[in-house]
């Protein structure tokens, strides 16, 4: 429903969207992540016909968004980031222009109204202006507004930032539920958020597309820089070769020596379990004096910085800074 | 034709949902009759002449007044993202907030019909005239609108447009007044007094209505509202 190729964007100097390609289609529920300034926003401008694109095509339920950008429009419900609405419009008013500009027959346009209310919960609120509401429903109107033509896109900038966890959870399943026949594209920065509702995660960082697949995809991407924390008491010269050795060990750093006790971070080619255990046992046979062995588990957070600063998370964040310079450099 | 009537019915609403609307007719209508009504007196002749003569310098402050929020606000509050990724062309949008604030023009003139009613019931003035005068003010009221549009497609900043507005008619209503066209060069002289904005007003409040006057204020309202668009859909592009 929306293919995405090569689409590029720059805001004079700065290059805002880089050759982003990517397709998704109906009942996904697709994720957007990447840190502030990354190119969300501007892709999903483009792909509403908010913006133009300064190269490359993305076609929306089958029309070009550049041929064709009032039938994309026609299929897509957006709701820009922090719901921007007029504040001195009553909420069913709102609603009903809405309808009216999104050529809904007059005959349907109370009951789609109606559904809408009650999809996003506004009952309570039907009788204020939009300039009452709290933030939280103001953010259900947008989402109200969205949804009013029954679109088979819909695309939510930020759709939960700045609202509070039951608001959030609220939100979400809202999205979990309109991803059940949709495709529903959002973005967000919260990682946990992506993990709770997605179907698909889209990482993007610095203009380019970081990685593209389901959670479990990309942690089978991170696996291979999964780490073991392994602290043994002894000297370095004498450990380090002997785990060197070790079958499917691929790499042993020595992280630091403090007291008589050597840490190491090691990674290898087995999957996270098996690997700790050989190496428990390793130390069983040698008879090192095993201080601390503990398998880094792999979380959202490390597949984050793994893909937009190319190393995980425990690496101390100065060398963090030195490796994003490098790569403007290369750039 | 649906989607213009669906941003003008919004548009017109907003306009008397806030205190706007009111606020402008009221001081329109205070404004004007006292400055009418302080020489009406002492002149002692029933005659309009003096109102509308004083339409196209009140006309300067009170309509970027009207005009100044019409996307100025959108681009700063951000409803324009939701606006201009509805199924809309640009052109609509224009046109639709363009005829809301002309609604409120004409609203403005209905109420002020007041003083041609106490004109007639004081004296017995040209009826002729009077009609001719509120023609020549609706289109050139619709002239300063456009302008005003414009200036407030082009920036975000309210006080902006407003000021923009402001100097931006001025700037058109006095390169045809008398002072300006005895100094210009000789060459420029038949531009200025054409493109003067109270030129053709005053020939239609002599009473005689040239279907080159009406085509002079349709041409600066048409080029003024597609000069909005282009500045609306230069967004995609920058």
């Amino acid at each position: 429903m929306i293919e995405v190729r090569e689409l590029t964007k720059s805001y004079g100097p700065t290059l805002a969207v880089d050759r982003v390609s990517f397709d998704a289609k109906a009942g996904e529920v697709v994720g957007f992540i990447g840190p502030n300034g990354a190119g969300k926003t501007t892709t999903m401008r483009i792909l509403t016909c908010y913006l133009t694109a300064d190269a490359g095509n993305a076609t929306v339920a089958g029309y070009d968004v550049l041929e064709n950008p009032i039938d994309v429009r026609k299929n897509v419900g957006y709701l820009p980031e922090s719901a921007p609405l007029y504040a001195d419009m009553g909420v069913v008013e709102y609603l009903k222009f809405m309808a009216e500009v999104r050529d809904i027959p007059k005959s349907q346009r109370k009951e789609r109204i109606n559904k809408v209310i009650d999809i996003c919960g506004l009952e309570g609120v039907i009788q204020k202006d939009i300039g009452e509401l709290s933030k939280g429903y103001r953010q259900r109107v947008g989402l109200a507004q969205s949804l009013i033509h029954d679109p088979p896109i819909l695309i939510l900038d930020e759709p939960t930032s700045g609202l509070d966890p039951t608001q959030t959870i609220e939100i979400r399943n809202l999205i979990i539920e309109m991803g059940k026949e949709k495709l529903v594209l959002f973005s967000t920065h919260i990682l946990p958020e992506v993990a709770a509702t997605c179907s698909r995660i889209l990482m993007i960082n610095q203009g380019k597309i970081v990685a593209n697949g389901t959670l479990e995809d990309l942690i089978e991407q991170v696996r291979s820089e999964e780490k073991i924390h392994l602290t043994i008491r002894g000297t370095e010269e004498e450990i380090t070769p002997q785990l060197r050795e070790l079958d499917g060990v691929t790499g042993v750093s020595h992280v630091k020596t403090d007291n008589g006790v050597v840490s190491y971070e090691i990674t290898t080619s087995q999957e996270g379990y098996d690997a700790s255990s050989k190496l428990f046992h390793a130390a069983q046979q040698n008879r090192w004096d095993l201080v601390e062995l503990h398998h880094e588990t792999i979380d959202l957070e490390n597949i984050f910085l793994h893909f937009t600063t190319g190393i995980s998370s425990d690496t101390p964040s100065n060398s963090i800074i030195i490796e994003e310079k490098d790569a403007s450099e290369e750039e | 034709m649906q989607n213009i009537k669906a941003i003008f019915k919004k548009e017109f609403r907003s306009y008397f949902n806030s205190p706007i609307a009111y606020i402008f007719i009221t001081f329109f209508l205070a404004f004007s009759s006292w400055l009418f009504f302080r020489t009406f007196f002492i002149s002692g002749q029933a005659e309009m002449r003096g109102f509308f003569g004083l339409m196209p310098w009140i006309f300067l402050f009170f309509i970027p007044a009207v005009t100044m929020k019409l996307w100025a606000e959108e681009k700063k509050i951000g409803t324009a993202e939701i606006l201009m990724t509805l199924p809309i062309k640009d052109y609509e949008v224009v046109v639709g907030k363009f005829l809301a604030s002309f609604g409120l023009l004409a609203v403005t003139a209905l109420f002020s019909l007041t003083l041609p009613i106490a004109v007639i019931v004081l004296g017995d003035p040209d009826g002729g005239t009077i009609i001719c005068g509120y023609i020549g003010l609706l289109l050139m009221g619709g002239a300063y609108l456009a302008i005003g549009l414009f200036a407030s497609t082009i920036t975000e900043n309210q006080i902006i447009a407003f000021i923009l507005g402001i100097s931006a008619c001025f700037v058109l209503l006095i390169i045809g007044e008398d002072i300006v066209l005895f100094s210009t060069p000789n060459w420029l002289f038949p531009i200025f007094s054409y493109l003067g904005l109270g030129v053709h007003y005053s020939s239609i409040l002599r009473g005689v209505i040239d279907s080159r006057d009406i085509i002079y204020y349709l041409s600066i309202i048409g080029f003024f509202l597609y000069l909005s668009a282009s500045a609306i859909e230069s967004r995609k592009w920058r």
